[in-house]
């Protein structure tokens, strides 16, 4: 099923008697059960108005079309989404209504914020059919319910996404990367940390455990990015040797799709936590290859296939994600983190109200 | 503005409700004489007053959770308060209801600097969470104007802004976690310390959901270093477009200054009589900031000057010390109040595309001379966000009235060029019935689901943010089924 229209789909949506799979790209590695809605019919940017820093795009339009349009007026996605198909082996153009659906964000999410604090604005077509609309296309908006926060990251389970309405940056002038050498996960954490601290506007901050080296990104205009690189060198002098990265494009875009883990065996697995307590999560996990980004906050993890990686983990602050693995893996595991009873029982609440007959995703998401 | 007839039954269990609250409170946390519940009988919308059946004070998570429990059981609204300090009617009371205020729950609980949050319960105000850990350089970025007093509980609750939120976002963007109390007493833990929700981004709809779903005690912040400086710039125009265009450009440059703040004549005048930041005397003043070291504010600032020569300002001035930046920004904070001692007034909240900004002023203006109120305009330039303030006397009978129609007026403009009702303050009582300009009947209802959700019985803060006729079904199913 390929609506070209919103009404199309509405109608669609209204019509349907059995459970669908929302697909975007098809690059995010999750499909539902039963026949696919695709939205790539439904693309192009409606609006793009550079001086107001705002985009509105039709939720099928390609992420490369976007930043295409973007990247002519010097203008980015700040939230660097990842591109999933080095990592899921999985082909198909990633789409923007994809990025939304599933909160994607890259590398400077621990400075600019998540893909959720870019979207100012949602349409959306329910599981009865109804087309709803929620937010705009201002940056400040408080008029009725969030319910755009909701839609981010709701992985399809609430409605289909027609258009979204995103707020973006200037590209910046300059960027400059320091590596540093702490061979010792918890002593290149606590670089990070150090780092992020600093009035100094780290705009990405990675630890590699395999090279024993914490990465610290600056961004901005030429002079204040030297300037700022100078003091952030001090800063970090007493963890390390602290060098330049020459190149340092393809290292963020590498971080930011987990390269390290492509075509390596095993299930890949995304934990997000508090940062400090990075360290101790990451050891229990016997991982045979880990990646820190955000500060320390996100830990990718490859593991043997079929690892139950929360058993190992025991009790968590935060929550570990199912990236890649089999399918009967996820489906033995479970995608997503389990939730605490209160907050499954407002998530089943939600979704019975957005989807009373349980036709988008099913299996997907609480 | 009309408000639902109180529900004569909870009325009549007064003494019922009063007994049962005083088994789970102190003495002292429970107010239910007429002339001590009067205290709670409006927020900052004064234009609007009712005294609630009673009043709450509790201390503690599980005294919130009793409260609640209580009053869900016996079917008694409960409208939250955090320090009364909304432009919205969004604390307003109703005769029928349970005032449940978080003032004494204002402790900090955590403080964590390697990770970049701070813990508090939601009664804190907003400036004290900051004042918790300025000593270390840190802050709290959200900067409502009346932060002095308003609460972290009524920043939750409206998504509140300021006049910084040009580079550092509004309260959702800064929010990690909550602790939330339920209507049916059931404590839920949402986020923490760490980004990004595992699951659904309730985190996300709570934030900005007006007291309607659960009363939040206690908050993850985020919290971050300060920078090295920061410097403001005035620049004075003489004409509103020109002034406008200069904003666009600014933000189109590559440049993000942490804030453009506008005011029009009328503004200036008020706020330099009120604060002497002397302010030029001109049509359109801009005041930007941005922050840094003193050579990146240098260079940053240099570009920005550039930018607004261009388009022939009348006085064009950067701060040169510290007091009197603070002075610039006390004008400009002070707003609110320094007009208010022209007249009462009405303040909106309207956001508009940055584009927009030449038309709407000079469709405002129009409407001022028809409606023969005058107007002076204040507001958030780098995102949108206008402050009209109306300005008529309360004393004079249909000045109200005709105010009040003048700025659904402004608001549908405000909707109509592609903005929203509401930027920073909420939509309480004041926007409620203008809610269906901006929405659709599906887009209410799926509003209205998400708090069948959370408050099944429509019992919290209930005739507000909604327009009364969509949520009557709602609200009187509760009344029905006692």
């Amino acid at each position: 099923m390929k609506p070209q229209t919103e009404a199309e789909l509405a109608q669609m949506v209204a019509g349907l008697n059995e459970p669908v799979h929302i697909q975007g790209g098809g690059t995010r590695g999750v499909k539902g059960p039963g026949r696919a809605i695709e939205t790539s019919g439904l693309s192009g940017i409606t609006l793009y108005e550079p001086g107001a820093l705002t985009l509105v795009a039709q939720a099928g339009t390609s992420v490369a079309e976007i930043e295409g349009a973007l990247d002519a007026e010097g203008q980015q996605l700040a939230f660097e989404p990842m591109d999933h198909r080095g990592l899921l082996g999985s082909s198909g153009t990633p789409t923007i209504g994809g990025v939304v659906a599933a909160n994607i964000s890259g590398p400077r999410r621990v400075q600019a914020g998540a893909c959720r604090d870019f979207l100012l604005g949602v349409r959306y077509v329910d599981g009865m059919g109804q087309i709803v609309n929620n937010g705009g296309r201002v940056m400040k908006n408080v008029t009725g319910y969030d319910l755009v926060k909701l839609m981010a990251g709701s992985w399809g389970a609430l409605g289909v996404l027609t258009e979204v309405s995103l707020k973006v940056l200037p590209k910046p002038e300059a960027s400059v990367t320091l590596s540093v050498q702490v061979p010792d996960a918890a002593a290149g954490i606590q670089a990070l940390s150090e780092a992020l601290k600093s009035p100094f506007e780290v705009s990405g901050a990675a630890y590699d455990p395999d090279a024993g080296q914490a990465l610290l990104r600056l961004e901005g205009f030429e002079d204040s990015v030297a300037y700022r690189s100078d003091q952030l060198k001090s800063v970090l002098s007493g963890y390390g040797d602290v060098a330049e990265v020459t190149g340092s494009t393809n290292l963020w875009a590498g971080l930011r799709d987990v390269t390290a883990f492509h075509n390596q065996d095993g299930d890949v697995w995304r934990i997000s936590v508090k940062p400090t307590d990075a360290p101790d999560i990451a050891a229990r996990t016997g991982a045979e290859r880990l990646l820190f980004d955000w500060g320390g906050g996100l830990i990718w993890a490859l593991v043997p296939e079929g690892t139950d990686l929360r058993a190992r983990l025991g009790a968590l602050e935060g929550h570990a994600t199912l990236v890649r693995a089999q399918s009967d893996t996820v489906t033995r595991l479970g995608r997503f983190h389990p939730e605490s009873a209160g907050v499954a029982a407002l998530t089943k609440g939600i979704r019975q109200r957005f989807d009373p007959r349980g036709v988008f995703n099913s299996g997907l998401v609480g | 503005m009309e408000m639902p007839t109180p529900n004569p039954d909870v009325l009549r269990r007064k003494a019922i409700v009063l007994q049962r609250l005083l088994q789970v409170l102190p003495e002292d946390a429970v107010i239910h004489d007429p002339s001590e519940t009067r205290v709670y009988e409006c927020d900052a919308l004064t234009a609007y007053k009712c005294p609630p059946m009673l009043a709450v004070l509790p201390s503690t998570t599980q005294e919130v959770s009793d409260v609640l429990r209580i009053c869900n059981e016996e079917g008694v609204p409960v409208v939250p308060r955090g320090s009364g300090t909304s432009l919205a009617g969004g604390a307003l009371p109703t005769a029928d209801c349970v005032i449940l205020g978080v003032a004494r729950m204002n402790d900090v609980l955590e403080t964590d600097y390697d990770n970049r949050f701070i813990r508090v319960q939601t009664g804190r105000t907003n400036l004290s969470v900051t004042g918790a850990v300025e000593e270390d350089d840190f802050f709290y970025a959200p900067d409502p104007s009346s932060q002095l007093a308003c609460a972290i509980a009524g920043n939750i609750a409206m998504n509140s802004g300021g006049a910084h939120c040009l580079k550092y976002g509004v309260t959702t963007n800064n929010l990690l976690g909550v602790k939330m109390v339920l209507m049916d007493g059931s404590v839920a833990e949402i986020g923490g310390a760490h980004l990004d929700s595992g699951g659904l981004d309730l985190l996300g709809v709570i934030c900005g959901s007006e007291g309607q779903l659960g009363v939040v005690t206690e908050a993850t912040l985020r919290i971050l270093r300060k920078p090295e400086g920061a410097r403001p710039v005035l620049m004075g125009f003489d004409d509103n477009e020109v002034a406008g265009q200069c904003v666009s450009d600014i933000i189109k440059s590559g440049i993000l200054p942490v804030a453009i703040e506008f005011m029009d004549t009328l503004c200036i005048k008020a706020c330099e009589n009120f604060a002497h930041a002397g302010y030029p005397d001109c049509t359109a003043l801009l005041i930007v900031e941005v922050e840094g070291s003193e050579a990146e504010i240098d260079y940053q600032l240099s570009k920005i000057i550039e930018i607004a020569k261009r388009h022939n300002p009348v006085e064009l001035r950067e701060s040169q010390s510290a007091e009197e930046s603070a002075k610039i920004w006390l004008g400009r904070k002070s707003a609110f109040g320094a007009m208010g001692q022209l007249n009462d007034y009405m303040c909106l909240d309207g956001t508009i595309p940055v584009s927009s900004l030449p038309e709407v002023l000079r469709r405002i203006g129009e409407l001022s001379q028809d409606y023969g109120l005058p107007v002076g305009n204040v507001f958030h330039a780098g995102d949108g966000n206008m402050h009209p303030l109306i300005l008529f006397d309360a004393n004079k009978p249909g000045d109200l009235e005709k105010c009040e129609a003048f700025g659904a007026e402004i608001l549908k403009l405000c909707v109509d060029v592609g903005g929203c009702l509401t930027g920073e303050h909420g939509v309480g009582i004041e926007k409620r019935d203008l809610m269906s300009h901006q929405y659709t009947p599906a887009d209410l209802e799926a509003q209205m689901a998400v708090k069948d959700v959370f408050d099944p019985n429509w019992l919290l803060n209930p005739a507000k943010v909604f327009p009364l006729e969509a949520s009557a079904g709602r609200r009187n199913a509760q009344i029905a089924a006692e």
